[in-house]
C-alpha cells in the first residue's frame, strides 16, 4: 500500500521504482517464464542443500571422532568462508561447467560451514548426566555416539540447517548471476541490463517467496522429525 | 498399591533379588576439587542388601562421593571395593536429580536404554519392563515421550529404568529433591519397594528422606568431608513421614549438619 502510495505521490518513472500493482501484472504476463526458470533454480538449491549438508554432517562426524583432524579440517573449513563466494563463483563456473553443477557447488559451499558448525558444536555439548548414565550403563563408545550422542545434537544440527535453507538460493542465484543461461539468476541479471526494473521485481519475489516456502518447509520437516529440539 | 505389588513381582521375578549384594568398602579416598581438598584419607563402609543414606549439605562432596563409586571420577585416588572381591564394573545402576530420560525416546525406550546401549535387547526384557512400568503406575505412558510427563512420573521411570537395569547395587544422588512434598513420599515408597535387598546409597539433603529410607544414615560434613554415623528410627522401611519418632531424630540429624551453628 504504502509502496503503491510511494510510487503515485512522487510519480516515479517505472525504470526507477515500478508499483506493486506493475510487478504483479508483470509476474502475472511472465509467469511462464518465471515458472520455467524457477524449476531451474529450485533443483539447483534443494541439490545443494542436501548435498552440502550431507557434507557438513559427515565434516561434522569427522571433526568430532577424529581428533587430529581438527588440526587441519577445521582451518579449511574456516578459509571456505573467509573467501568471499562471489570471488570463486566465477572460479567455480570454470571448474564445474556453465550448467547446474557450479550453481550446486557454489550453494553447497555457503551451507556447508554452518551446517558443519552447528552440527559439530551439537556433537560436543552432550548432557554430561547422559554420558554418565551411559558409562555406568556399560555403553561402548560406538553406542554411546549412535544412541545418545547424534540424537542429543540433533537440535543443534536443525539450527544449521534452518540456516542452510535461508542461504541455499543465494548460493543458487549467485552461481547464476556470475554465468549461465539459465535460471532467476540468470533472468534477474537479463532484466538488470535491459532496464526491465518491473521484471527484476517480479523475479526477486519469486525468489523471496521461494526462499520462505523453502524455509518453513524445512523448519516444519525439522519440528516434527525433532520435536524434543523445542523445549530444550 | 504395596500390597498387590509384592506377589507380582515375584512372579515376574522382577523384585526378587538372586544375585550377590555385596558391601562396598572406600580406603583412603583422596579427592582434590580445583584447588579444594573435598576428601582426605577417607574410609567408609556401605552395608549389603540394605540402604544407606548419607545427609550432608550443597557442595560437601556427596555427589563426588557417589561419582567415585560409579566409577566417574578420574581424579580420585584410593581404593573402592566390593566385598566379595569382583570388580564394581557393570554391577552399578545409577540415578541421578534430573532423571535424565533421552526426550527422543519413548518412556518404554528410556527403561531399556541400558539394554540398548550395552546392545541386549529382547523381546522378553521388553515385557518384563512393561510390566515394572505397570507396577510403577505407568501402564498407560509406555509409548508417550518424556516430554508429555510431568515431573514425578518422569522420577518414576527413571526409577523403573534403574530396576530394570537389575544391579546389585544402587547410586541414587537426590532424585526425590525436585519432586513436590507429596509426590516425594509417594516415590519414596516405590523406591523403598522396588529396591528392597539390593545394596543402595541414597545421597540427599532432605533429613526427614534420610530418615524414611535409611537403614544406616551418615552426616558427610566438614572441608575435607568425614562421614558420621548417626543413630537410625526403628521400624522397616519406608517409615511413615508422619511418626514422632522421625521427628525427635530429625532435631539430631539438623544438628549434626549444622555443626553448632544456632538456627
Amino acid at each position: 500500500m504504502l509502496w503503491q502510495l510511494a510510487v503515485w505521490l512522487f510519480a516515479l518513472p517505472p525504470y526507477i521504482l515500478p508499483g506493486p500493482l506493475l510487478v504483479i501484472k508483470t509476474w502475472w504476463l511472465a509467469k511462464s517464464l518465471i515458472a520455467q526458470q524457477s524449476l531451474i533454480t529450485i533443483s539447483e538449491t534443494l541439490l545443494g542443500l542436501v548435498i552440502g549438508s550431507l557434507l557438513g554432517c559427515i565434516a561434522a562426524l569427522i571433526l568430532v571422532l577424529f581428533r587430529p583432524a581438527r588440526l587441519w579440517l577445521l582451518p579449511i573449513l574456516i578459509i571456505s568462508q573467509a573467501i568471499p563466494t562471489f570471488a570463486i563463483a566465477p572460479l567455480l563456473v570454470v571448474w564445474f561447467g556453465y550448467g547446474i553443477g557450479s550453481k550446486v557447488v557454489t550453494a553447497m559451499i555457503m551451507l556447508f560451514f554452518p551446517v558443519t558448525t552447528a552440527f559439530f558444536d551439537g556433537l560436543r555439548r552432550t548432557d554430561k548426566d547422559w554420558l554418565d548414565l551411559a558409562h555406568v550403563m556399560g555403553a561402548n563408545s560406538w553406542r554411546c555416539l549412535w544412541h545418545i550422542r547424534l540424537p542429543a545434537a540433533l537440535p543443534a544440527l536443525g539450527s544449521g540447517l534452518r540456516v542452510a535453507a535461508a542461504i541455499a538460493p543465494i548460493g543458487a542465484i549467485i552461481g547464476e548471476w556470475v554465468g549461465a543461461s539459465r535460471g532467476l539468476g540468470f533472468l534477474l541479471l537479463n532484466a538488470n541490463a535491459r532496464m526491465q526494473i518491473d521484471m527484476m521485481f517480479a523475479v526477486l519475489l519469486s525468489i523471496t517467496v521461494f526462499t520462505l516456502v523453502l524455509y518453513y518447509s524445512v523448519d516444519k520437516v525439522l519440528r516434527y522429525t525433532i520435536p524434543w529440539g523445542e523445549i530444550q | 498399591m504395596t500390597t498387590t505389588l509384592e506377589p507380582d513381582l515375584v512372579s515376574t521375578g522382577v523384585g526378587k533379588v538372586t544375585m550377590n549384594t555385596p558391601s562396598i568398602r572406600l580406603e583412603g579416598i583422596t579427592l582434590q576439587y580445583q584447588t579444594k581438598t573435598l576428601f582426605e584419607d577417607l574410609s567408609a563402609s556401605i552395608h549389603g542388601s540394605e540402604w544407606s543414606v548419607v545427609l550432608g549439605r550443597s557442595g560437601v562432596g556427596k555427589t563426588s562421593l557417589l561419582r567415585l563409586i560409579a566409577g566417574l571420577s578420574a581424579d580420585a585416588t584410593g581404593q573402592v571395593s566390593a566385598s566379595d572381591h569382583l570388580p564394581l564394573e557393570n554391577r552399578i545402576a545409577y540415578l541421578n536429580q534430573h532423571a535424565s530420560l533421552m526426550p527422543w525416546l519413548s518412556v518404554i525406550d528410556n527403561v531399556l536404554l541400558g539394554y540398548t546401549l550395552r546392545g541386549e535387547k529382547t523381546t522378553a526384557l521388553r515385557d518384563k519392563a512393561l510390566n515394572l512400568l505397570e507396577h510403577a503406575g505407568l501402564a498407560n505412558n509406555a509409548n508417550q515421550k518424556p516430554l508429555q510427563l510431568s515431573g514425578g512420573m518422569k522420577q518414576r521411570v527413571a526409577l523403573v529404568r534403574t530396576l530394570m537395569e537389575d544391579k546389585p547395587i544402587v547410586l541414587l544422588d537426590e532424585p526425590f529433591s525436585a519432586l513436590d512434598a507429596i509426590t516425594r513420599l509417594h516415590i519414596q515408597n516405590l523406591a523403598a519397594d522396588l529396591l528392597r535387598n539390593r545394596t543402595v546409597l541414597l545421597i540427599t539433603h532432605d533429613p526427614l528422606e534420610a530418615l524414611r529410607l535409611g537403614q544406616h544414615i551418615y552426616v558427610l560434613s566438614g572441608a575435607p568431608a568425614y562421614l558420621q554415623r548417626m543413630t537410625t528410627p526403628s521400624g522397616s522401611i519406608p517409615r511413615s513421614a508422619t511418626d514422632v519418632d522421625l521427628l525427635c531424630h530429625e532435631a539430631e540429624l539438623i544438628a549434626a549438619l549444622s555443626q553448632g551453628e544456632q538456627l
